[in-house]
Protein backbone atom coordinates (compact mmCIF):
# COMPACT_ATOMS: atom_id res chain seq x y z
CA UNK A 1 0.00 0.00 0.00
CA UNK A 2 1.23 3.48 -0.81
CA UNK A 3 0.35 6.52 1.30
CA UNK A 4 1.18 10.10 0.54
CA UNK A 5 2.00 12.16 3.60
CA UNK A 6 2.07 15.94 3.67
CA UNK A 7 5.57 17.29 4.33
CA UNK A 8 5.37 21.04 4.12
CA UNK A 9 5.29 23.16 0.96
CA UNK A 10 8.49 21.87 -0.65
CA UNK A 11 8.24 18.09 -0.33
CA UNK A 12 6.00 15.03 -0.26
CA UNK A 13 6.64 11.89 1.82
CA UNK A 14 5.60 8.62 0.20
CA UNK A 15 5.22 5.65 2.52
CA UNK A 16 5.28 2.08 1.20
CA UNK A 17 5.24 -1.39 2.78
CA UNK A 18 8.92 -2.19 3.12
CA UNK A 19 12.50 -1.49 2.08
CA UNK A 20 12.21 -3.30 -1.27
CA UNK A 21 9.13 -1.30 -2.19
CA UNK A 22 10.89 1.91 -1.18
CA UNK A 23 13.93 1.10 -3.33
CA UNK A 24 11.69 0.20 -6.29
CA UNK A 25 9.81 3.49 -5.93
CA UNK A 26 13.14 5.35 -5.62
CA UNK A 27 14.41 3.74 -8.83
CA UNK A 28 11.17 4.55 -10.66
CA UNK A 29 11.25 8.18 -9.51
CA UNK A 30 14.89 8.50 -10.55
CA UNK A 31 14.22 7.32 -14.08
CA UNK A 32 10.98 9.30 -14.35
CA UNK A 33 12.85 12.58 -13.60
CA UNK A 34 9.60 14.42 -12.89
CA UNK A 35 9.76 18.17 -13.58
CA UNK A 36 10.42 20.24 -10.45
CA UNK A 37 11.76 17.32 -8.40
CA UNK A 38 15.09 18.50 -6.97
CA UNK A 39 16.05 15.59 -4.72
CA UNK A 40 14.95 12.12 -3.59
CA UNK A 41 15.64 10.61 -0.17
CA UNK A 42 15.09 6.84 -0.03
CA UNK A 43 14.73 5.26 3.40
CA UNK A 44 13.50 2.10 5.13
CA UNK A 45 9.91 2.33 3.94
CA UNK A 46 9.61 5.84 2.56
CA UNK A 47 10.85 8.03 -0.24
CA UNK A 48 10.93 11.76 0.40
CA UNK A 49 10.39 13.77 -2.79
CA UNK A 50 11.76 17.32 -2.57
CA UNK A 51 10.38 19.80 -5.05
CA UNK A 52 10.94 23.32 -6.32
CA UNK A 53 7.56 24.95 -5.54
CA UNK A 54 8.17 27.45 -8.35
CA UNK A 55 7.99 24.57 -10.86
CA UNK A 56 5.59 22.03 -9.36
CA UNK A 57 3.41 21.31 -6.31
CA UNK A 58 3.10 18.45 -3.83
CA UNK A 59 -0.32 17.66 -5.37
CA UNK A 60 1.08 17.43 -8.93
CA UNK A 61 3.97 15.23 -7.79
CA UNK A 62 1.56 13.02 -5.87
CA UNK A 63 -0.51 12.45 -8.99
CA UNK A 64 2.55 11.75 -11.15
CA UNK A 65 4.01 9.36 -8.55
CA UNK A 66 0.75 7.41 -8.21
CA UNK A 67 0.88 6.78 -11.96
CA UNK A 68 4.45 5.37 -12.00
CA UNK A 69 5.09 1.75 -12.92
CA UNK A 70 7.30 0.12 -10.32
CA UNK A 71 9.99 -2.36 -11.25
CA UNK A 72 11.13 -4.56 -8.38
CA UNK A 73 14.58 -5.14 -9.88
CA UNK A 74 17.40 -3.55 -7.94
CA UNK A 75 20.94 -2.66 -8.80
CA UNK A 76 23.47 -5.41 -8.23
CA UNK A 77 25.77 -5.17 -5.26
CA UNK A 78 29.13 -3.50 -5.67
CA UNK A 79 31.61 -5.51 -3.65
CA UNK A 80 32.37 -6.22 -0.01
CA UNK A 81 33.98 -3.95 2.56
CA UNK A 82 35.58 -5.25 5.77
CA UNK A 83 35.49 -2.80 8.66
CA UNK A 84 37.76 -3.38 11.71
CA UNK A 85 35.95 -2.45 14.93
CA UNK A 86 37.10 -2.03 18.48
CA UNK A 87 34.02 -3.08 20.47
CA UNK A 88 34.31 -0.66 23.38
CA UNK A 89 31.26 1.55 22.78
CA UNK A 90 29.57 3.35 25.69
CA UNK A 91 26.26 1.58 25.02
CA UNK A 92 27.58 -1.99 24.59
CA UNK A 93 26.51 -2.98 28.11
CA UNK A 94 23.06 -1.43 27.64
CA UNK A 95 22.61 -3.19 24.29
CA UNK A 96 23.55 -6.47 25.96
CA UNK A 97 21.05 -5.84 28.73
CA UNK A 98 18.24 -4.86 26.35
CA UNK A 99 18.80 -7.88 24.09
CA UNK A 100 19.34 -10.37 26.91
CA UNK A 101 22.76 -11.22 25.50
CA UNK A 102 26.25 -10.90 26.94
CA UNK A 103 28.49 -8.15 25.47
CA UNK A 104 30.57 -10.87 23.81
CA UNK A 105 27.47 -12.34 22.20
CA UNK A 106 26.49 -8.89 20.87
CA UNK A 107 29.95 -8.66 19.26
CA UNK A 108 29.66 -12.18 17.86
CA UNK A 109 26.30 -11.44 16.25
CA UNK A 110 27.49 -8.10 14.89
CA UNK A 111 30.65 -9.57 13.34
CA UNK A 112 28.82 -12.72 12.25
CA UNK A 113 26.19 -10.94 10.15
CA UNK A 114 26.49 -10.11 6.46
CA UNK A 115 25.28 -6.54 6.31
CA UNK A 116 24.21 -4.71 3.15
CA UNK A 117 24.01 -0.94 2.59
CA UNK A 118 20.30 -0.30 2.01
CA UNK A 119 20.49 3.45 1.55
CA UNK A 120 22.60 6.42 2.51
CA UNK A 121 21.51 9.21 4.77
CA UNK A 122 21.82 11.15 7.98
CA UNK A 123 25.21 12.60 7.00
CA UNK A 124 27.53 12.07 4.00
CA UNK A 125 28.98 8.59 4.04
CA UNK A 126 26.47 7.18 6.51
CA UNK A 127 25.09 3.91 5.11
CA UNK A 128 22.09 2.25 6.71
CA UNK A 129 23.10 -1.41 7.00
CA UNK A 130 20.47 -4.13 6.93
CA UNK A 131 20.66 -7.91 7.13
CA UNK A 132 21.90 -8.15 10.71
CA UNK A 133 20.89 -10.80 13.20
CA UNK A 134 17.31 -10.07 14.33
CA UNK A 135 18.37 -10.36 17.98
CA UNK A 136 20.32 -7.09 17.60
CA UNK A 137 17.09 -5.05 17.46
CA UNK A 138 17.42 -2.17 19.96
CA UNK A 139 15.62 1.18 20.15
CA UNK A 140 17.41 4.51 19.74
CA UNK A 141 18.39 6.38 22.85
CA UNK A 142 15.61 8.46 24.43
CA UNK A 143 17.50 11.69 23.85
CA UNK A 144 20.09 11.98 21.09
CA UNK A 145 23.69 12.75 22.05
CA UNK A 146 24.77 16.17 20.86
CA UNK A 147 28.20 14.92 19.73
CA UNK A 148 29.27 11.46 18.66
CA UNK A 149 32.87 10.95 17.47
CA UNK A 150 33.57 9.92 13.86
CA UNK A 151 34.05 6.16 13.49
CA UNK A 152 31.50 5.23 16.17
CA UNK A 153 29.64 2.03 15.29
CA UNK A 154 26.00 1.99 16.29
CA UNK A 155 22.77 0.04 16.31
CA UNK A 156 19.17 1.29 16.01
CA UNK A 157 16.13 -0.78 15.18
CA UNK A 158 17.26 -3.45 12.76
CA UNK A 159 20.01 -1.20 11.34
CA UNK A 160 23.69 -0.83 12.00
CA UNK A 161 25.85 2.07 10.86
CA UNK A 162 29.14 3.92 11.29
CA UNK A 163 29.21 7.65 12.04
CA UNK A 164 31.43 9.18 9.30
CA UNK A 165 31.98 12.51 11.07
CA UNK A 166 31.52 14.04 14.51
CA UNK A 167 27.79 14.64 14.71
CA UNK A 168 24.75 14.48 16.96
CA UNK A 169 22.93 11.16 16.98
CA UNK A 170 20.67 8.80 18.86
CA UNK A 171 22.01 5.34 18.00
CA UNK A 172 23.32 2.87 20.59
CA UNK A 173 27.12 2.89 20.29
CA UNK A 174 28.83 -0.49 20.56
CA UNK A 175 32.29 0.24 19.15
CA UNK A 176 34.51 2.35 16.93
CA UNK A 177 36.62 2.04 13.79
CA UNK A 178 39.52 4.00 12.33
CA UNK A 179 38.30 3.24 8.79
CA UNK A 180 37.21 6.44 7.03
CA UNK A 181 33.58 6.32 5.89
CA UNK A 182 33.78 9.62 3.99
CA UNK A 183 36.81 11.02 2.20
CA UNK A 184 36.52 13.75 -0.42
CA UNK A 185 39.96 12.80 -1.74
CA UNK A 186 38.54 9.48 -2.95
CA UNK A 187 36.85 9.33 -6.38
CA UNK A 188 33.71 8.21 -4.57
CA UNK A 189 33.81 9.96 -1.18
CA UNK A 190 31.41 7.53 0.52
CA UNK A 191 32.84 4.08 1.40
CA UNK A 192 29.35 2.68 1.96
CA UNK A 193 27.00 3.16 -0.98
CA UNK A 194 23.75 1.27 -1.59
CA UNK A 195 24.40 -2.36 -2.57
CA UNK A 196 27.80 -2.78 -0.87
CA UNK A 197 28.19 -5.73 1.51
CA UNK A 198 29.78 -5.02 4.88
CA UNK A 199 31.54 -7.36 7.30
CA UNK A 200 32.64 -6.13 10.71
CA UNK A 201 35.79 -7.61 12.25
CA UNK A 202 36.66 -7.31 15.94
CA UNK A 203 40.13 -5.87 16.62
CA UNK A 204 41.98 -4.86 19.79
CA UNK A 205 42.93 -1.39 18.66
CA UNK B 1 39.67 41.12 -6.35
CA UNK B 2 40.05 39.59 -2.91
CA UNK B 3 38.56 40.01 0.53
CA UNK B 4 40.74 39.57 3.62
CA UNK B 5 39.23 38.45 6.93
CA UNK B 6 40.37 40.74 9.74
CA UNK B 7 37.98 39.42 12.40
CA UNK B 8 35.37 36.65 12.25
CA UNK B 9 33.06 37.46 15.15
CA UNK B 10 31.48 34.48 16.98
CA UNK B 11 30.80 32.50 13.79
CA UNK B 12 31.17 33.33 10.11
CA UNK B 13 30.75 30.74 7.35
CA UNK B 14 30.39 30.74 3.57
CA UNK B 15 26.92 29.94 2.24
CA UNK B 16 25.06 29.77 -1.05
CA UNK B 17 21.89 27.98 -2.23
CA UNK B 18 23.30 24.67 -1.01
CA UNK B 19 23.78 21.30 -2.71
CA UNK B 20 20.42 19.68 -3.46
CA UNK B 21 20.42 16.46 -5.49
CA UNK B 22 22.96 14.45 -3.46
CA UNK B 23 20.67 12.98 -0.80
CA UNK B 24 21.14 9.46 -2.19
CA UNK B 25 24.80 9.75 -1.13
CA UNK B 26 23.79 11.04 2.25
CA UNK B 27 24.63 14.65 1.42
CA UNK B 28 22.23 17.22 2.88
CA UNK B 29 21.26 20.43 1.06
CA UNK B 30 22.85 22.83 3.60
CA UNK B 31 22.88 26.39 2.17
CA UNK B 32 21.97 29.69 3.79
CA UNK B 33 19.93 29.29 6.99
CA UNK B 34 17.77 32.35 6.19
CA UNK B 35 17.20 31.84 2.46
CA UNK B 36 15.16 35.00 1.97
CA UNK B 37 17.83 37.25 3.47
CA UNK B 38 20.52 35.44 1.48
CA UNK B 39 18.61 36.00 -1.78
CA UNK B 40 18.03 39.69 -0.95
CA UNK B 41 21.73 40.28 -0.33
CA UNK B 42 22.65 38.90 -3.75
CA UNK B 43 19.81 40.77 -5.47
CA UNK B 44 20.90 44.06 -3.89
CA UNK B 45 24.41 43.85 -5.35
CA UNK B 46 23.17 42.48 -8.70
CA UNK B 47 24.59 38.98 -8.26
CA UNK B 48 22.96 36.04 -10.02
CA UNK B 49 21.04 33.50 -7.91
CA UNK B 50 23.35 31.12 -6.14
CA UNK B 51 26.34 33.41 -5.58
CA UNK B 52 28.31 32.66 -2.40
CA UNK B 53 28.15 35.09 0.53
CA UNK B 54 29.34 35.30 4.13
CA UNK B 55 26.82 34.21 6.79
CA UNK B 56 27.74 36.06 9.95
CA UNK B 57 26.22 35.07 13.30
CA UNK B 58 25.89 37.91 15.85
CA UNK B 59 28.09 40.44 14.07
CA UNK B 60 31.75 41.10 14.71
CA UNK B 61 32.93 40.23 11.20
CA UNK B 62 35.54 42.64 9.80
CA UNK B 63 36.93 42.47 6.25
CA UNK B 64 39.03 44.51 3.81
CA UNK B 65 38.96 44.51 0.00
CA UNK B 66 42.03 45.07 -2.17
CA UNK B 67 39.92 46.84 -4.82
CA UNK B 68 36.77 48.98 -4.69
CA UNK B 69 33.83 46.69 -3.89
CA UNK B 70 30.04 46.83 -3.92
CA UNK B 71 28.51 45.15 -0.87
CA UNK B 72 25.20 44.73 0.98
CA UNK B 73 24.22 43.26 4.35
CA UNK B 74 20.82 41.68 5.04
CA UNK B 75 19.06 39.48 7.57
CA UNK B 76 19.15 41.41 10.84
CA UNK B 77 19.18 45.01 11.97
CA UNK B 78 22.99 44.91 12.00
CA UNK B 79 24.61 47.35 9.58
CA UNK B 80 27.99 47.75 7.92
CA UNK B 81 30.47 50.33 9.05
CA UNK B 82 33.07 51.46 6.52
CA UNK B 83 36.19 52.77 8.24
CA UNK B 84 33.94 53.43 11.25
CA UNK B 85 31.14 55.20 9.36
CA UNK B 86 27.73 53.56 9.76
CA UNK B 87 25.60 52.71 6.75
CA UNK B 88 21.88 51.87 6.74
CA UNK B 89 20.09 48.54 6.98
CA UNK B 90 19.99 46.58 3.69
CA UNK B 91 21.73 49.37 1.81
CA UNK B 92 24.01 48.84 -1.18
CA UNK B 93 27.37 50.32 -0.22
CA UNK B 94 30.43 51.25 -2.28
CA UNK B 95 33.58 50.39 -0.37
CA UNK B 96 36.90 51.99 -1.33
CA UNK B 97 39.93 49.75 -1.74
CA UNK B 98 41.66 49.15 1.60
CA UNK B 99 38.75 50.33 3.76
CA UNK B 100 37.75 48.22 6.77
CA UNK B 101 34.18 46.94 6.63
CA UNK B 102 32.65 45.75 9.91
CA UNK B 103 29.32 44.06 10.67
CA UNK B 104 27.78 45.58 13.81
CA UNK B 105 26.13 43.49 16.53
CA UNK B 106 22.44 43.01 15.68
CA UNK B 107 19.83 43.95 18.25
CA UNK B 108 17.25 41.81 16.52
CA UNK B 109 17.95 38.67 14.59
CA UNK B 110 20.93 36.35 14.54
CA UNK B 111 22.34 35.79 11.05
CA UNK B 112 23.47 38.55 8.69
CA UNK B 113 24.38 37.97 5.04
CA UNK B 114 27.25 39.94 3.49
CA UNK B 115 27.13 39.80 -0.31
CA UNK B 116 29.88 41.20 -2.53
CA UNK B 117 29.19 42.02 -6.18
CA UNK B 118 30.89 39.13 -8.03
CA UNK B 119 30.35 36.62 -5.22
CA UNK B 120 32.92 34.65 -3.24
CA UNK B 121 34.86 32.53 -5.74
CA UNK B 122 36.15 29.81 -3.38
CA UNK B 123 36.25 26.26 -4.84
CA UNK B 124 32.92 24.43 -4.87
CA UNK B 125 32.50 21.02 -3.23
CA UNK B 126 29.82 18.82 -4.83
CA UNK B 127 28.57 21.85 -6.80
CA UNK B 128 28.18 24.17 -3.82
CA UNK B 129 30.19 26.72 -1.87
CA UNK B 130 28.18 26.22 1.32
CA UNK B 131 29.88 25.16 4.52
CA UNK B 132 27.81 22.25 5.81
CA UNK B 133 28.42 22.42 9.51
CA UNK B 134 27.03 18.98 10.34
CA UNK B 135 28.65 17.13 7.46
CA UNK B 136 31.92 19.04 7.59
CA UNK B 137 31.97 19.52 3.82
CA UNK B 138 32.31 22.68 1.76
CA UNK B 139 34.72 25.56 2.26
CA UNK B 140 36.54 25.80 5.57
CA UNK B 141 35.24 28.29 8.10
CA UNK B 142 37.05 31.56 7.28
CA UNK B 143 39.78 32.45 9.78
CA UNK B 144 41.55 35.70 10.56
CA UNK B 145 44.10 36.42 7.84
CA UNK B 146 42.35 34.33 5.18
CA UNK B 147 42.10 35.92 1.75
CA UNK B 148 39.02 34.91 -0.26
CA UNK B 149 38.78 35.47 -4.02
CA UNK B 150 35.87 37.52 -5.40
CA UNK B 151 34.48 36.54 -8.80
CA UNK B 152 34.17 38.87 -11.80
CA UNK B 153 31.32 41.39 -11.65
CA UNK B 154 28.16 39.98 -13.25
CA UNK B 155 26.81 41.38 -16.52
CA UNK B 156 23.85 42.95 -14.68
CA UNK B 157 23.79 46.74 -14.41
CA UNK B 158 25.62 48.11 -11.39
CA UNK B 159 23.20 48.70 -8.54
CA UNK B 160 22.72 52.21 -7.18
CA UNK B 161 25.06 52.52 -4.28
CA UNK B 162 25.47 54.84 -1.38
CA UNK B 163 28.86 56.00 -0.35
CA UNK B 164 29.48 55.70 3.37
CA UNK B 165 29.78 59.48 3.79
CA UNK B 166 26.22 60.01 2.52
CA UNK B 167 24.94 57.22 4.73
CA UNK B 168 26.28 59.05 7.75
CA UNK B 169 23.60 61.76 7.39
CA UNK B 170 21.13 61.82 10.28
CA UNK B 171 18.31 60.58 8.06
CA UNK B 172 19.87 57.15 7.78
CA UNK B 173 21.90 56.73 10.94
CA UNK B 174 21.47 58.31 14.30
CA UNK B 175 24.53 59.89 15.87
CA UNK B 176 24.08 57.91 19.08
CA UNK B 177 24.90 54.72 17.25
CA UNK B 178 21.48 53.18 17.77
CA UNK B 179 19.88 51.49 14.75
CA UNK B 180 18.49 53.96 12.25
CA UNK B 181 14.71 54.42 11.93
CA UNK B 182 15.02 52.53 8.64
CA UNK B 183 15.87 49.44 10.64
CA UNK B 184 12.17 48.86 11.21
CA UNK B 185 11.36 49.09 7.49
CA UNK B 186 12.38 47.51 4.17
CA UNK B 187 11.14 44.05 5.12
CA UNK B 188 14.53 43.16 6.45
CA UNK B 189 15.02 42.06 10.03
CA UNK B 190 12.90 39.08 11.00
CA UNK B 191 10.74 39.22 14.10
CA UNK B 192 11.19 35.97 15.98
CA UNK B 193 8.38 36.69 18.42
CA UNK B 194 5.20 36.15 16.35
CA UNK B 195 3.78 32.68 15.69
CA UNK B 196 5.57 30.59 13.07
CA UNK B 197 3.34 29.09 10.39
CA UNK B 198 3.43 25.32 9.95
CA UNK B 199 1.70 22.54 8.04
CA UNK B 200 0.95 19.54 10.27
CA UNK B 201 2.50 16.24 9.22
CA UNK B 202 3.96 14.01 7.99
CA UNK B 203 3.73 12.22 11.38
CA UNK B 204 1.21 14.27 13.35
CA UNK B 205 -0.78 11.04 13.78
CA UNK B 206 2.02 9.76 16.04
CA UNK B 207 1.03 12.33 18.69
CA UNK B 208 -1.91 12.63 21.04
CA UNK B 209 -4.60 15.20 20.31
CA UNK B 210 -3.47 17.02 23.47
CA UNK B 211 0.12 17.14 22.17
CA UNK B 212 -1.03 18.70 18.88
CA UNK B 213 -3.07 21.25 20.83
CA UNK B 214 -0.12 22.00 23.08
CA UNK B 215 2.20 22.34 20.10
CA UNK B 216 -0.16 24.89 18.50
CA UNK B 217 -0.82 26.92 21.64
CA UNK B 218 2.13 26.76 24.01
CA UNK B 219 5.21 28.94 24.07
CA UNK B 220 8.61 27.31 23.44
CA UNK B 221 12.01 28.75 24.27
CA UNK B 222 15.03 28.41 21.98
CA UNK B 223 17.71 26.47 23.86
CA UNK B 224 21.36 27.60 23.91
CA UNK B 225 22.37 24.27 22.32
CA UNK B 226 20.69 25.35 19.05
CA UNK B 227 22.71 25.86 15.87
CA UNK B 228 22.38 25.82 12.08
CA UNK B 229 21.52 22.09 12.28
CA UNK B 230 18.52 22.57 14.53
CA UNK B 231 16.72 24.81 16.97
CA UNK B 232 16.24 22.85 20.18
CA UNK B 233 13.12 24.00 22.01
CA UNK B 234 12.41 23.95 25.72
CA UNK B 235 8.79 23.95 26.86
CA UNK B 236 5.94 21.56 27.48
CA UNK B 237 6.56 17.92 26.55
CA UNK B 238 4.71 16.68 23.45
CA UNK B 239 3.34 13.21 24.23
CA UNK B 240 3.14 10.52 21.60
CA UNK B 241 0.12 8.41 20.76
CA UNK B 242 2.46 5.72 19.40
CA UNK B 243 5.55 4.53 21.19
CA UNK B 244 6.98 2.18 18.56
CA UNK B 245 10.16 3.00 16.71
CA UNK B 246 9.83 5.08 13.52
CA UNK B 247 12.21 3.87 10.81
CA UNK B 248 14.54 6.72 9.78
CA UNK B 249 13.09 8.78 6.95
CA UNK B 250 13.94 11.85 4.91
CA UNK B 251 13.45 15.25 6.53
CA UNK B 252 13.34 18.79 5.18
CA UNK B 253 14.37 22.21 6.41
CA UNK B 254 11.68 23.34 8.87
CA UNK B 255 10.77 19.81 10.00
CA UNK B 256 9.75 19.83 13.68
CA UNK B 257 11.08 16.52 14.95
CA UNK B 258 10.10 15.25 18.40
CA UNK B 259 12.43 12.77 20.15
CA UNK B 260 11.00 10.55 22.91
CA UNK B 261 11.85 13.14 25.56
CA UNK B 262 9.08 15.25 24.00
CA UNK B 263 11.18 18.37 23.32
CA UNK B 264 10.90 19.45 19.68
CA UNK B 265 13.83 20.21 17.38
CA UNK B 266 13.26 22.47 14.34
CA UNK B 267 15.64 21.40 11.57
CA UNK B 268 17.54 24.23 9.92
CA UNK B 269 19.65 24.41 6.75
CA UNK B 270 22.41 22.06 7.91
CA UNK B 271 19.93 19.37 8.98
CA UNK B 272 20.72 15.69 8.39
CA UNK B 273 19.31 13.96 5.31
CA UNK B 274 17.16 11.65 7.43
CA UNK B 275 15.81 11.68 10.97
CA UNK B 276 14.70 8.88 13.24
CA UNK B 277 11.98 10.55 15.25
CA UNK B 278 8.48 11.54 14.10
CA UNK B 279 8.00 14.99 12.54
CA UNK B 280 4.86 16.61 13.92
CA UNK B 281 4.83 19.55 11.47
CA UNK B 282 6.88 21.43 8.89
CA UNK B 283 7.45 25.17 8.92
CA UNK B 284 6.57 27.11 5.77
CA UNK B 285 9.66 28.39 3.92
CA UNK B 286 8.98 31.91 5.22
CA UNK B 287 8.63 30.64 8.80
CA UNK B 288 11.86 28.64 8.46
CA UNK B 289 13.60 31.88 7.44
CA UNK B 290 12.23 33.61 10.52
CA UNK B 291 13.27 30.70 12.74
CA UNK B 292 16.79 31.17 11.36
CA UNK B 293 16.87 34.53 13.14
CA UNK B 294 15.68 33.24 16.53
CA UNK B 295 18.31 33.61 19.22
CA UNK B 296 18.78 31.34 22.23
CA UNK B 297 16.19 32.45 24.78
CA UNK B 298 13.73 33.62 22.11
CA UNK B 299 10.15 32.48 22.67
CA UNK B 300 8.36 30.84 19.75
CA UNK B 301 4.79 29.83 19.05
CA UNK B 302 3.38 27.79 16.17
CA UNK B 303 0.17 28.24 14.19
CA UNK B 304 -1.29 26.25 11.29
CA UNK B 305 -0.64 28.09 8.00
CA UNK B 306 -3.56 28.97 5.74
CA UNK B 307 -3.86 26.35 2.99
Amino acid sequence: MTSFLRCGREALLVEVDDLDAALALYAALRSAALPGVVDLVPAARTVLIKIDPAVTSPAAVREATAGLRLDARREAGSGTVEIPVRYDGPDLAEVAERTGLSPDEVVELHTGSRWTVAFAGFVPGFGYLTGGDPRLDVPRRDSPRTRIPAGSVGLAGRFSGVYPSDSPGGWQLIGSTSERMWDLDRPEPALLVPGVEVIFKAVDR
Amino acid sequence: MTLTILRTGPLTVIKDEGRPGHAGQGVAPSGAVDRGAYARANALVGNPRGAAVLECTLGGLRVRFDEPATVALTGTDAVLTVDGTRTAVEEVVSVPAGAEVTVTMPRRGLRSYLAVRGGLAVPAVLDSRSTDRLAGIGPAKPAVGDTLPIGPAPATPSPRTTSPSLAALPSTASPSGTPSPLAEGVGGPADADGPLEVDLGPRDDWFTAEAIQTFLSAEFTVSPSSDSVGLRLDGPVLARARTDELPSEGVVRGSVQVPPDGHPIVFQADHPVTGGYPVIAVLTPAAADRAAQARPGARLRFVVAPA
